[in-house]
């Protein structure tokens, strides 16, 4: 283990000297990792995860991490993330697919209990049938946990992603968690340059007294505490906390916007706005459109590009506004429910320019021509 | 615990509650109590809102009142009739959800080892007979097998009382309950037995009708799982209130049970654990 020094975030994120690696994104998991701090880990294999927490228990067997362990299932690592976490600890963890889905109870539980884990997603399909496939549907069911979501485009990403997490779920007035979604396969299992950080550097460590809600571990008052307290009782009062604690995690994950904003610049990337077809997108598709916005701009055809890093908090202000001056619209999706197309429209005035399309799922693949035949097709 | 942690700031003594001013003035932090001590000192479970005659609210208190350091214990519940006492219990303590106490009592006493290296920091689960045999045994048994240094304690009223009398594993076979309605067709869980070959080097089922005993069993527990490795206790807790029976009677029902050949009090110690147990109780 190389001794590392500790670094302000900004400086480490934006100043520090970086190297170029061409690695896989599961590489980039072990990259971001070594350099946040991390106290815990805990793993559980499912594909097209696995490799990742592989290489995060390398980085404990040298030290990098302090704690690692194996657990039995999604839904109990989940637990017990949960339970290191209300102890005071940074703790760390991945899954995908139907891993995402085994552990489904605890995810609402993380954001009400204001616990700032950092979970990686490996999107897979899930099984309806049977499936090991890179799909996103999962973020479907994700979206209205409570969680923060941010989407990588590519490995690059994935690491950075990872490394802001921890700053942003930590801060006071946000201290709910996030998860990093790469979409499996493409992400995890290719290669690609990353620019990784210097072996030496750090992020601070996590203090468990910054939370807005109190540490389970007797060292803080006031010690007739619950985590959380029971809001179940018939009366009113009990009613008006629980739409209050609600609202305050959304309220929280508001908040997280500003730092959000500060970390990965802004919630969306825009290329060539002013053009009357906008491709938006997030994950692997962003790759995919570019490819197609090339060729199609080759062609003479007038088509611009978003990007959304974001998924929660949703960057619906910033889409609102460059939909109204769009004519259309296109999403190309890997999921078969089209949950972006559905975002998207939610916040336009004028949902009928969404097209949900092109779709792919089951493990397809979507080639740039896929884009481009909208592109052309709706001019 | 820091010493003095607990206090009440200057100026506000009178308008904090008199069971606040109470547990500050006259808690069980640091005092080393026991059993014999209660009625001498402020109980950590203040007015529990359980029903009249509950075995489960007689096991809690006396447990309670039988850790060894409630200054530096930490619970981890799980949903049931004792989750809802829990919000007056005067130590910090976790609901997550309905079976996964042992998976997150795991991250709590690993992180909490992290944090604090030279401190000892009990964790401790306290749940139903649903919680721990049924919905929650894969967690509860794979932090058996891993060797968590955690005390797994059932509150055994031998069904799933909260939710309205259903059997549980623990249920006595024939019993009709709730979603038994010919009578449960299976014998009660071993779990005792379970405990004791999945690896916990401590194992006791004990009751409120002897709370000597009780007391004893949780205390032996808890310092085991200090030192050597996984411990679990089963209280055996009477319900009245699906059971049917005289909310007076609970003590004599187990009383009656034992009699009867269907309760028996267990224990197993494995060797490492007897012989730290002899060190530390030869000292005192």
């Amino acid at each position: 283990m190389i001794e590392q020094k500790i670094v302000d975030p900004d400086y480490l994120f934006f100043e520090a000297q970086r190297t170029s690696q061409y690695i896989t994104g599961s590489e980039a998991v072990r990259e971001a990792i070594k350099r946040a701090n991390v106290d815990m880990a805990i793993a559980y294999p499912i594909t097209p995860q696995s490799e990742s927490m592989h290489l995060v228990g390398d980085i404990y067997a040298e030290g990098y991490v302090k704690e690692y362990l194996r657990g039995e299932n999604e839904f109990a690592v989940m637990s017990s993330v949960a339970g290191a976490s209300m102890a005071g600890v940074r703790v760390f963890t991945a899954t995908g697919g139907p891993g995402t889905m085994r552990a489904f109870e605890v995810f609402p539980t993380w954001a009400g209990a204001r616990l700032p884990v950092v979970c990686a997603f490996m999107t897979r399909g899930i099984n309806s049938p049977l499936t090991i496939q890179p799909d996103t549907i999962e973020m479907a069911y994700l979206l209205e946990t409570g969680i923060l979501m941010l989407h990588a485009e590519n490995a690059q990403d994935l690491h950075d992603m990872l490394l802001m997490a921890f700053m942003v779920a930590e801060k006071t007035d946000v201290h709910i968690p996030v998860g990093v979604f790469a979409d499996g396969f493409f992400v995890t299992h290719t290669r690609d340059r990353v620019d990784t950080l210097p072996e030496d550097l750090k992020l601070p460590g996590y203090d468990p007294y910054t939370a807005p809600v109190p540490v389970m571990d007797m060292e803080n008052v006031p010690v007739r505490q619950m985590r959380d307290p029971f809001v179940m009782k018939s009366n009113f009062m009990s009613y008006a906390c629980h739409a209050s604690w609600q609202q305050e995690i959304d309220a929280a994950a508001e908040r997280s916007r500003k730092y959000l904003r500060q970390y990965l610049g802004s919630l969306i990337d825009v290329e060539n706005e002013d053009s009357d077809i906008l491709v938006i997108t997030s994950g692997t598709a962003v790759s995919q459109s570019r490819e197609a916005i090339i060729t199609a701009r080759e062609q003479g055809l007038d088509a611009g590009l978003v990007k959304i890093k974001t998924i929660r908090p949703f960057p619906g202000e910033e889409i609102r506004a460059l939909a109204s001056k769009a004519k259309k619209i296109i999403v190309p999706e890997f999921n078969r429910v089209g949950w972006l197309a559905k975002e998207i429209r939610n916040v336009i005035d004028e949902p009928r320019k969404v097209v949900g399309a092109p779709r792919v799922f089951g493990g397809m693949t979507m080639p740039p021509e896929l884009i481009l035949d909208e592109i052309r097709r709706i001019r | 615990m820091k010493t003095g942690m607990l206090k009440i700031s200057p100026g506000f003594e009178d308008i904090m509650p008199e069971e606040y001013r109470e547990l500050v003035d006259n808690g069980p932090y640091g005092k080393n109590y026991g059993i014999g001590d209660l009625g001498s000192f402020k109980e950590l479970l203040e007015e529990h809102p359980l029903c009249a005659g509950c075995g489960l609210a007689l096991s809690l208190r006396l447990t309670l009142a039988s850790l060894p350091m409630p200054e530096e214990t930490v619970i981890v519940g799980s949903t049931g009739c004792s989750a809802l006492a829990f919000p007056q219990v005067a130590l910090h303590n976790i609901h997550s959800l309905f079976g996964n106490q042992n998976a997150v009592a795991t991250g709590v006493k690993r992180a909490l080892k992290l944090r604090f290296p030279d401190k000892e920091k009990d964790v401790v689960v306290i749940a139903g007979d649903g919680a721990t045999a049924d919905i929650g045994l894969d967690m509860v048994m794979q932090s058996w097998l891993r060797r968590e240094n955690i005390t797994t304690i059932m509150l055994d009223n031998e069904a799933y009382a909260n939710t309205g009398g259903q059997e549980s594993g623990m249920s006595m076979p024939g019993t009709v309950l709730n979603m038994a309605p010919t009578g449960k067709k299976f014998p009660k869980l071993s779990l005792p037995e379970i405990a004791h070959t999945s690896g916990c080097d401590y194992v006791a089922a004990v009751s409120p009708a002897k709370p000597k005993q009780l007391a004893k069993a949780v205390r032996r527990a808890i310092l085991v799982a200090r030192k050597i490795g996984p411990t679990y206790v089963q209280i055996f807790s009477p319900c009245p209130t699906n059971y049917k029976l005289n909310p007076k009677e609970t003590v004599s029902v187990i009383r009656q049970r034992e009699k009867d050949g269907l309760y028996q009090t267990k224990e197993f110690i494995s060797e490492e654990a007897q012989a730290f147990l002899n060190t530390v109780e030869e000292k005192k």
